[in-house]
């Protein structure tokens, strides 16, 4: 049944069509909406189809690394709730978790999207931390593609809260943004038997061979990459996915 | 009387429901009063495992209340639960166990999820609501509908649905309850704060009525669900 079914996926795939009509290089309709939470100095809620994530951003004080006294820093989680997915658990994050806000983390970081040296306010002593949390609601499949845009869409809401060089004051918002110098995106391009996938359903996702998520910039250059899946890639097969990422992310943008 | 937002001391704030928001679930539903948002997950009848939890008489009710990290007023919560969280699963799972037959499901389990993505107070009771409506889209065999609220005192005098605000000045006291719709029974009641008996009682009598209304709009939820389609 299991192999009958990947067998099905994989021809439909081969005529470019899939189980819900799209191309194989096609998105599910996708919305951004921005300030989901009030409770969060920035939120955003992303759909793809219907997989939804929501994403917010806290702010603390907090001690910089002894290595990088002048620099404040940013903390990505996820959670996979149990609500969104009946397969997913209670309990410490799971593997899939934690790759996922580890990948999402990678691409802000090492994008420098923020100035981590603004965040600093008081050398050695005090610097503000940014936590961004991603919360999963429905999960339909990529989560991957909906937590990039969603964590990015929640930076760029973000407002500092009141502080008077001592206390936050969470129930005042003020009207420092966050400045953000770059954009980063990334788009998880997915290999199934020979064909390259994007945003599977997760009807599609279980039959995924390889995947590679690329994390790139508003002028397209690379600032994260991470492979998954048990199967391995050609160097061939890594060209054409990095191309077809980042034009998609491209695509991407069109929605913030 | 004066309440900080103006209301009268026997007005909800604004609700708004919805069910069938998570389409993986069974049952699910959100709903928003003031700025407190629940969504609801209901997952099951599935089987239960590991086996010994597994009732051969009954179904099991299993209730999870989780504040997503952004949600709280202050600082980020700490993913995962707490002392607080599961002690709120648990009461809610008390507060619906009388609206709901579980003696068609041995040896199974009904989860159920809530999570919040934004909370001004009452999210026991937002969530209790949400709960409700879920339950009763997934097609949960039930007797009636779990409706709550949280009365307490603002500023000494009896009033309903506080908001945040209210629940931090001086004095306020916090009595969550739910009534269960039809049989007009008390299955959920908690209290901290001084209060009276007799305002106790005022206060419960308040709610119970305020739970009548938040009925109706928990029934509208569900027939625009189903009218829609």
């Amino acid at each position: 049944m299991y192999n009958n079914l990947k067998l099905h996926i994989i021809n439909c795939l081969n005529e470019n069509i899939r189980f819900d009509g799209r191309k194989n290089d096609e998105h599910r309709k996708i919305t951004v909406e921005y300030g989901i939470s009030k409770s969060a100095e920035g939120s955003a809620r992303v759909k793809i189809g219907n997989t939804e994530v929501i994403v917010g951003v806290k702010t603390e004080i907090g001690t910089p690394y002894p290595d990088k006294p002048g620099e404040g820093t940013i903390m990505v989680g996820a959670e996979l709730t149990p609500l969104s997915n009946p397969d997913f658990e209670n309990g410490p994050p799971s593997i899939q978790a934690i790759e996922l806000a580890r990948v999402i983390d990678r691409g802000l970081r090492e994008s420098e999207a923020m100035d981590f040296k603004q965040l600093c306010i008081k050398e050695g002593e005090k610097v503000w931390l940014l936590l961004i949390d991603i919360c999963t609601v429905n999960d339909e499949g990529n989560l991957f593609d909906a937590s990039s845009l969603a964590a990015l869409a929640a930076l760029k809401d973000m407002h500092f809260p009141g502080f008077d060089g001592e206390k936050i004051d969470y129930k005042k918002k003020s009207e420092k943004k966050l400045e953000l110098k770059e954009e980063p995106l990334s788009v998880t391009v997915y290999k199934i038997g020979e064909k390259y996938v994007i945003d599977p359903t997760n009807e599609e996702e279980p039959f995924v061979d390889s995947r590679l998520t690329v994390a790139a910039t508003s002028d397209g250059t690379i600032c994260a990459l991470q492979k998954g899946g048990d199967s391995a890639l050609t160097e061939e097969d890594i060209d054409v996915m990095i191309d077809l990422s980042i034009k998609k992310t491209q695509e991407l943008r069109k929605h913030l | 009387m004066n309440r900080p937002d103006g209301r009268k001391f026997d007005e909800l704030r604004e609700i708004e429901a919805k069910a069938g928001i998570i389409k993986r679930a069974d049952g699910s539903a959100s709903f928003k009063i003031g700025d407190t948002i629940a969504y609801a997950a209901v997952y099951g009848p599935r089987n239960l495992y590991p086996k010994f939890l597994q009732n051969p008489e009954k179904g099991v009710l299993r209730c999870n209340y989780n504040m997503m990290p952004f949600s709280g007023s202050g600082e980020r919560i700490r993913p995962g639960s707490s002392r607080r969280s599961k002690e709120i699963s648990l009461v809610t799972q008390k507060a619906l166990l009388p609206a709901i037959n579980l003696n068609e499901f041995p040896n199974s389990v009904i989860d159920i999820f809530i999570e919040f993505p934004q909370t001004d107070a009452g999210s026991r009771c937002a969530g209790i609501c949400a709960v409700s409506i879920a339950l009763a889209e997934a097609g949960i065999p039930m007797k009636e509908l779990v409706a709550a609220v949280a009365v307490g005192l603002v500023n000494g005098e009896v009033a309903i649905d506080l908001s945040k605000e209210e629940e931090d000045l001086g004095g306020a006291v916090d009595i969550p309850i739910a009534v269960t719709t039809r049989s007009g029974k008390i299955s959920l009641l908690q209290m901290d704060g001084m209060i009276k008996a007799e305002d106790i009682k005022k206060g419960v009598a308040l709610g119970k009525k305020a739970c009548q209304k938040i009925f109706e709009i928990q029934k509208k939820a569900l027939k625009e669900k189903y009218n829609t389609e």
